[in-house]
């Protein structure tokens, strides 16, 4: 399975929300930089411009800073998309 | 053109690009022979109208793009770009209200585009930059940087391991004294933008909280690192 002997070793950069507006605005009508997300497990509401990104070659992980539970999980392989909002319990996009 | 040692300037020429708000950034996707793809986001120095788009790039030592775009990329090559994105981490010339940006190396970019925006508007808003740099070589824009100041746009400098000759402060990571000593007061309500690595970022938010700034009033945007 060569593809998975090169996938173990890309990197993964880890960032801040700012770095998912690429990746998820393909899927989502919204700027994910400006949208307040509230977080399932720990209820903290902020910027998603402010959560912890991991991101590698297929996709993006979206992280609460307060807590370190997953908000989102976007992948994008071979044409097909996957979206999963795990620890996302809302998202507003009206910010100040 | 290689700016700094480990840097570049790119000047990105994007037919059907739309134009950018100072601040935003673009991801920028390289595609290798055997199909393998790495993407990356890059703030934009350039703002405004038309499809000219400058990037400043740092070669990260373990990077899979950095290096090509330092090293290898030559004018008349072809890029593949998504952008402009983010809204979150500009700013625009309807703003009147007191800014202060800091930024740590090559997080001076996104806050070179929004200087520039400041001066090109002629815009009365107070903006004061904080910029830390390891040596005085490794500061992006430097001149062009030290020409904006006037009235309106202050500029001050901390270098983490080597100060020019004669600098006042002696080199080393930025501190709450520097912070204190080198940025907006509180008093002036100021909006801080900061950007760098996320280190750098965390430390300097931190700070900025401990001085009594509110936490919505600070916007950060960090790369690289961990």
């Amino acid at each position: 399975m060569p593809e998975h002997a090169r996938q173990a070793n890309v990197p993964v950069s880890r960032v801040d929300g700012n770095a998912a507006a690429g990746p998820l605005g393909e899927i989502l009508r919204l700027d994910i930089t400006t949208a307040v997300g509230t977080c399932r497990h720990c209820g903290t509401a902020a910027a998603l411009s402010e959560a912890v990104v991991e991101r590698d070659a297929e996709g993006v992980i979206v992280l609460c800073r307060s807590c370190g539970h997953t908000l989102v999980t976007y992948i994008s392989r071979d044409g097909r998309q996957y979206l999963e909002f795990a620890g996302l319990l809302s998202l507003n996009t009206a910010t100040s | 053109m290689r700016v700094t040692p480990q840097g570049r300037v790119l000047v990105l020429d994007v037919p059907e690009w739309p134009g950018n708000l100072a601040g935003q950034h673009l991801d920028l996707r390289l595609t290798a022979e055997d199909g393998y793809q790495a993407v990356r986001s890059y703030s934009i120095a350039s703002f405004g109208d038309g499809h000219s788009v400058e990037l400043a790039v740092d070669e990260l030592p373990d990077g899979e793009v950095s290096p090509y775009l330092v090293r290898d990329v030559e004018p008349g090559d072809m890029l593949e770009v998504r952008g402009p994105l983010g809204n979150f981490f500009v700013w625009r010339d309807s703003q009147t209200e007191p800014v202060q940006l800091i930024a740590g190396g090559s997080g001076i970019v996104p806050l070179v585009s929004i200087a520039r925006a400041h001066r090109a508007a002629a815009s009365p808003a107070k903006f004061r930059m904080l910029y830390s740099v390891r040596a005085p070589e490794d500061a992006y824009y430097a001149s062009e940087l030290e020409e904006l100041v006037d009235d309106s746009f202050a500029l001050d400098w901390v270098y983490t391991r080597t100060a020019p000759a004669g600098f006042a402060r002696t080199a080393g990571r930025i501190t709450r004294a520097d912070i204190e000593a080198s940025t907006l007061p509180v008093a002036d309500n100021p909006l801080v933008y900061v950007c760098g690595p996320t280190g750098f970022v965390e430390a300097v938010a931190r700070i900025l909280v401990d001085l009594g700034h509110p936490a919505e009033r600070i916007k950060t945007e960090r790369f690289g690192g961990s």
